[in-house]
């Protein structure tokens, strides 16, 4: 049985993004994708999801944390 | 034994002072990154400020255990993981129920069907979703999967480095992240169009 190329694209979507598919998987998305205008969007759609989540999840440590901090330098292994 | 040439000794101690000071620089320039990671893992601020300064109190305390040269944001962060492992305070929300998983097209298809296939490439789609409903939805993670989303798509960690930080395989750092990752879209596809 053959399987959906497109279902095959998503599957390998994640490690795609992530740089850690095979040299054959890797080969195999970008053939596929040279083709398919679906897959693509959606390849890029996630790509830019992923920078709006990293995005929306920073939030800059609070004033006076890092003087907090500052003052456990020296911190004695015994205390 | 003889006792140590007393020129020997203050050699040795000025060395570790200097050490010390160099570790305690390097791990104070992190904080930042650090507490961005931490903040994402717990419920409020002010656990994750409680969280961080936790950690670096037990780092000062143990720098002589982290072999300098290696990565030492992921040695801070296995402090910090387990730290907030040991003090159960993960948020932990409706721990029995299991997370909505799709597939991994699946937010891009509700958005597509929503708004037709072309809106798929303007910037405009992904902001349907508010930055509230992105945090809503990490916190809403199971913890599991919620610390290898962090440490990977947050903090910038490699699948090696969670597995370390996590102390488990990297295998298992994969697949929590890949379910995490659909888990967080099926519950962003939730809250965008419900």
């Amino acid at each position: 049985m053959t399987r959906d190329p497109c279902d095959r694209c998503e599957e390998l979507l994640q490690e795609f993004l992530d740089r850690t598919l095979s040299d054959a998987e890797w080969a195999e998305a970008e053939s596929h994708l040279s083709g398919c205008e679906y897959c693509r969007r959606r390849y890029r759609f996630e790509e830019h999801l992923r920078r709006y989540v990293k995005l929306s999840a920073a939030e800059r440590m609070p004033p006076g944390l890092m003087d907090k901090l500052r003052e456990l330098r020296g911190l004695d292994a015994t205390a | 034994m003889s006792e140590p040439e007393p020129e020997t000794a203050a050699q040795r101690i000025a060395v570790e002072a200097r050490d010390r000071a160099r570790f305690e620089d390097e791990a104070l320039g992190l904080a930042d990154q650090v507490y961005r990671v931490a903040r994402r893992l717990v419920g409020s601020r002010e656990e994750a400020e409680d969280l961080v300064q936790e950690t670096y109190a037990r780092a000062f305390r143990s720098w002589r255990s982290y072999t300098p040269g290696t990565n030492m944001r992921a040695w801070l962060l296995r402090i910090l993981t387990n730290l907030n492992v040991d003090r159960g305070r993960r948020i932990q929300r409706s721990p029995q129920t299991q997370p909505l998983e799709e597939t991994d097209y699946y937010l891009a298809n509700k958005l597509a069907s929503a708004a037709g296939e072309e809106q798929l490439d303007q910037d405009a789609v992904v902001e349907r979703l508010s930055q509230d409903s992105v945090v809503n939805a990490l916190s809403e993670l199971p913890p599991h999967f919620r610390d290898v989303v962090v440490l990977v798509d947050i903090g910038d960690f490699t699948y090696a480095d969670a597995a370390q930080i996590l102390d488990v395989p990297i295998g298992t750092v994969m697949s929590r992240l890949h379910r995490g990752r659909r888990a967080l879209k099926a519950k962003l596809a939730e809250e965008a169009l419900p």
